[in-house]
């Protein structure tokens, strides 16, 4: 599994605050702690509370002090592709970069696709286009067929390509993760070779009470349908440890006593 | 007629790689050093990805006479085998070996006890005779073993040897004195992969680095379940290769003992009529143990009979060969 953490965000307290104040170290924390925790890979969100036309700037600082702490790939987290582009090019070719994300209308594909063409970075690309939220698996595949042509069209390989099924709250719709499913295991056929497949997991439990619990249920069940990658808290040490349970489980990780212990050592 | 779908394997990953022994630049005395793994591919698949290194051959030698090898392998020695020095001298400048592998066996305590200080002597000696790179194979009796290879390792300190074997119950003295004094370690695990994985973690909790361990899973001898190692090893190769870092170590596997065990080894004409000549049946059966092992990824081949080692080689020399795949 191919763990993004999502804690440098600005909606976050810390981070907000360092946003504000200009000052790195709860940036540089926050992005060791995730990396201790697991953490393949660092989503890297802004947040709304800063205004609108300094969101570019602040991408651009969060993404240079964070690069100063890892050599790890960097989710850029935002619907703009401005914004987006500047945290690329704060990255400077220094880390990987992963566009995080475009939706499935046919102008914004070809703008983000080409983005990630032209700076080598990978991207995420999500269920969702003029029509808002795709409902049905059938929506959501024909969304990720339109994806993966639009990579394809500008000669990204279908492997840099990570689709998002898009989770909802789980108490706004119930039958939603079952539909998410169902869309994980087909998203895996869709090319040769296969794309990702990536959820932000923590929108499952927004508003929910037991959201440790329902997430972390959840990522197996999502695991053992193909998922390879998640946006998540990598500081919630038992969703980490189900997720590397899970991975024994389905033969992904060879078995020892240690194994948790085991893939921690391996990062 | 549409095109075959290309069928090669991309691995992320590829398998540690170790240099054994150390010369005079960097603080040992050996005139030449053996590295092994570095493979990212399964073994010999050179068109999917390099197997940057050769599977080596060291030749197993005893800290005293062997009692009861068959006289196949014995009469190839000769009387250098009363003499492990000699001995030694012969696998390296008449056989060929890429590297020693001492057995101190004299040193178990029903098999000679020999003391650790006349253990660390051998090793001394041994050094001193050939220029090789060394193995030094503890007798598997662990309390013994934690007497003797201390002083063994501190004997050889700075000659980067490869030591074993530690396993789940009992692996902090060899890994202390192994940190201690620069040698790299085997990993002994019976015949479960999971087990092999716990010894490799265990290991790397003490600080010991985990590119300086090389694993033994146990071996069998064609006829005998050597189906067990080499699907463990393969499993434990494509683990590695798709990066399970805890299983990227080199393997050893030890040839010659597990051959020479059986009966169609040593079983002589006069006993078994039938079964042709006792003095190359014996050969056959070490080669044909070396082979599948090979192919599952052994990189340490411990072998016994000089003729087995020059067949053994140069079969290594054609799954090498790159040209035209």
């Amino acid at each position: 599994m191919f763990v993004i953490g999502e804690r440098i965000n600005g909606m976050f307290k810390d981070i907000g605050d360092g946003i504000a104040a200009k000052d790195v170290k709860p940036v540089h924390a926050m992005a060791e702690k995730q990396l201790a925790g697991g953490a393949d890979a660092l989503d890297i969100n802004v947040g709304t509370r800063v205004p609108k036309e300094e969101r570019g700037e602040v991408m651009k600082w969060l993404v240079e002090a964070t690069c100063e702490v890892t050599d790890k790939p960097l989710s850029i987290d935002n619907p703009s592709i401005d914004i987006v582009r500047a945290g690329i090019e704060a990255a400077d070719g220094k880390v990987k970069t992963i566009i995080n994300s475009t939706t499935g209308q046919q102008d914004k594909l070809d703008a983000f696709m080409k983005l990630a063409a032209d700076t080598g970075s990978s991207i995420i690309g999500l269920a969702i286009d003029e029509n808002g939220v795709a409902s049905t698996a059938d929506a959501k595949l024909e969304i990720g067929m339109r994806t993966i042509a639009a990579a394809m069209e500008v000669g990204l390989s279908p492997d840099e390509v990570y689709l998002d099924p898009i989770v909802l709250p789980v108490n706004c719709d119930q039958a939603a993760p079952m539909i998410v499913l169902e869309t994980v295991a087909q998203f895996k056929m869709l090319s040769d070779p296969a794309p990702h497949i990536v959820v932000g997991l923590s929108n499952l439990s927004q508003g929910a009470l037991e959201r440790s619990l329902i997430n972390k249920i959840f990522l197996t069940m999502a695991m053992a349908a193909g998922l390879d990658a998640s946006i998540h808290d990598p500081l919630d040490e038992e969703l980490m440890n189900s997720m590397i349970t899970a991975e024994v489980l389905l033969n992904n990780t060879i078995y020892s006593n240690s194994y948790i212990q085991a893939y921690r050592q391996s990062k | 007629m549409s095109k075959l779908e290309d069928a090669k394997e991309k691995w992320p990953a590829a398998i540690h790689e170790l240099t054994i022994g150390a010369l005079a630049a960097d603080g040992g005395t050996r005139t030449s050093t053996v590295t092994v793994g570095g493979a990212a591919a399964l073994p010999f698949m050179h068109f999917e990805g390099p197997t940057p290194n050769r599977p080596v051959i060291a030749m197993e030698i005893w800290d005293c006479e062997p009692p009861e090898w068959s006289e196949v392998v014995t009469d190839a020695i000769g009387d250098a085998i009363k003499s492990p020095t000699e001995w030694a001298k012969k696998c390296v400048e008449e056989f060929g070996a890429d590297l020693i592998c001492l057995r101190l066996m004299g040193t178990h305590p029903d098999f000679g006890d020999k003391s650790p200080e006349e253990a660390a002597q051998v090793v001394k000696d041994i050094l001193e005779a050939v220029s090789v790179p060394l193995v030094i194979w503890g007798c598997e009796n662990d309390a013994k073993d934690n007497e003797v290879l201390p002083r063994c390792s501190e004997a050889a300190k700075g000659e980067c040897c490869l030591m074993g074997t530690v396993t789940e119950d009992n692996y902090k003295t060899l890994v202390a004195s192994c940190l201690a004094d620069g040698h790299s370690l085997i990993g002994l695990s019976p015949i479960d992969i999971n087990i092999a994985k716990q010894v490799n973690i265990l290991v790397s909790e003490m600080g010991f680095p985990l590119d300086r361990v090389v694993m033994y899973q146990t071996s069998a001898a064609l006829g005998y379940g050597i189906e067990y190692p080499y699907s463990i090893q393969e499993r434990g190769r494509t683990a590695a290769l798709g990066g399970d870092k805890m299983m990227a170590q080199p393997v050893i596997c030890m040839v010659g003992s597990e051959a020479w065990r059986t009966k169609e080894a040593k079983a002589t004409a006069e006993e078994q009529p039938g079964w042709g000549d006792e003095t190359t049946r014996g050969v056959f059966w070490e080669f044909g143990t070396a082979v599948p092992l090979l192919m599952a990824g052994t990189d340490i081949l411990v072998m016994r009979h000089p003729a087995a080692v020059v067949a053994v080689r140069e079969y290594i020399d054609r799954l090498m060969k790159t040209e035209g795949v």
